[in-house]
């Protein structure tokens, strides 16, 4: 059983995710580095599929890699690079390697990253893709072929509840949850109003399913940007980005914004912990730990 | 086989509703938008990149076409039950249907047709 699960399902305690860096080159000692430096604070963390559609290593190597470093992995899986047999493939060789926990993703068009000229597949969508993670649990393919024994997983999905149609996301993340997702990440969300009307929906609709925001930890207003402006899907208030900016230090300012967001995220319907993105990688990450009142995770 | 058919359909739906001819329509549940116009083509409601004014990530110029079937199911004058369809989750496409007949494919059932472990899993869950 994943420690994931073992939190979300089996304990009333929060569940605080990662996101793993992508990785080029720079092998394990890489890995290792930064293994160490998420180690004290997160339970998990996710490695990436290819994120805003550019090429790195693998999901499923990455997802490997940090078990072997002592890393509880969550693997996503877009549906943009590979069909159903690649997807059904992944997700066959994680649980070869151990690996449980499973994000299904739709993902970000090909357009977003830096091949845009590549052919995009989206065989499957997000919600089909978490229904064939859990066709494979029921010891099966989606063909009907037989897997003995059946892989363990524990899957989880993505939604942005701040992304039109507002009051149709929740439906559709509880539609995923139909499907077999045990959890939703939520994209990252500057709209507060909005964060709140997703979790009271999503609680009411599928008590039990567990809604894990995500926060981004940023060192000032250019980040918030480039965020604003190229990645698909968020939208930052103006005010937001100019109460960054307006400070006397932006790196104190971005940090408090995102030590509000974490508190306010945490304290609503649903949410059972927080996923968090650190783009800053300085020592700010322990100091919002303890701010939330955590404490070092003992191995 | 009246090989005529597809040919019937295409030239109807295609200037209408953009029809792409994947042989399997669900336009009566997506408020008679076609989903296979969105670039992702997909089939289980919009993806998470929906800019702030509601058009597509990957066209900022066009509605995006999810956006645009939560709106016009409620517009439109459509049986209950077509707009109660709109959150159903439905299954992945069966490419070997694209261009034949989706009327054809209704009559004879075809395209009710789902892979083994889906219609075990899946299909028996229920809504």
């Amino acid at each position: 059983m994943s420690i994931v699960s073992e939190i979300l399902e089996n304990s009333n305690e929060l569940l605080f995710t990662a996101e793993f860096p992508e990785f080029d080159s720079g092998g394990m000692e890489k890995i290792a580095k930064h293994a160490a430096r998420i180690a004290p604070w997160f339970h998990a963390a996710n490695s990436t599929d290819n994120t805003a559609a550019h090429a790195h290593a693998s999901n499923l190597s990455v997802a490997i890699a940090m078990k072997m470093q002592g890393i509880e992995p969550i693997m996503q899986i877009v549906c943009r690079d590979k069909n159903r047999l690649a997807i059904q493939a992944d997700l066959m060789g994680a649980a070869l390697h151990g690996i449980e926990n499973v994000a299904m993703l739709t993902g970000d068009d090909v357009t977003a990253g830096d091949e845009p000229e590549a052919r995009r597949v989206f065989d499957l969508d997000g919600p089909q893709a978490v229904a064939v993670a859990k066709v494979l649990t029921t010891g099966q393919y989606m063909s009907g072929r037989k897997i003995n024994p059946a892989p363990n997983f524990y899957i989880s999905a993505v939604e942005n509840p701040a992304a039109p149609p507002f009051d149709y996301r929740i439906q559709r993340a509880i539609k995923k949850h139909h499907a077999g997702a045990r959890y939703i990440q939520l994209q990252i969300c500057y709209h507060l109003d909005r964060l709140e009307s997703f979790c009271a929906g999503v609680a009411a609709g599928a008590p039990g399913f567990h809604i894990i925001p995500s926060v981004v930890m940023v060192k000032n207003e250019k980040a918030l940007n480039f965020m604003n402006d190229k990645v698909p899907g968020i939208d930052i208030p103006a005010s937001v980005i100019s109460g960054v900016a307006s400070g006397e230090d932006p790196s104190e300012a971005a940090f408090q914004l995102v030590l509000e967001q974490s508190k306010h995220a945490l304290s609503l319907p649903g949410v059972r912990g927080l996923h968090i993105i650190d783009f800053r990688r300085d020592d700010s990450l322990e100091r919002l730990m303890r701010e939330l009142g955590r404490q070092p995770i003992s191995n | 086989m009246p090989k005529f058919l597809p040919l019937v359909e295409d030239a109807i739906k295609k200037p209408i509703w953009g029809c792409q001819m994947c042989g399997q329509c669900v336009l009566h549940s997506t408020g008679m938008v076609c989903p296979m116009t969105c670039p992702k083509t997909l089939r289980n409601g919009p993806c998470g990149g929906v800019r702030e004014n509601g058009n597509c990530e990957v066209k900022p110029e066009m509605q995006c076409i999810w956006v645009k079937a939560y709106e016009r199911k409620e517009k439109l004058p459509l049986p209950q039950s077509w707009r109660d369809h709109y959150n159903e989750l439905r299954p992945p496409v069966d490419m070997r249907l694209k261009g034949t007949s989706s009327w054809l494919n209704l009559l004879t059932k075809r395209d009710q047709l789902k892979p083994a472990g889906w219609q075990s899993v899946i299909e028996s869950q229920g809504e």
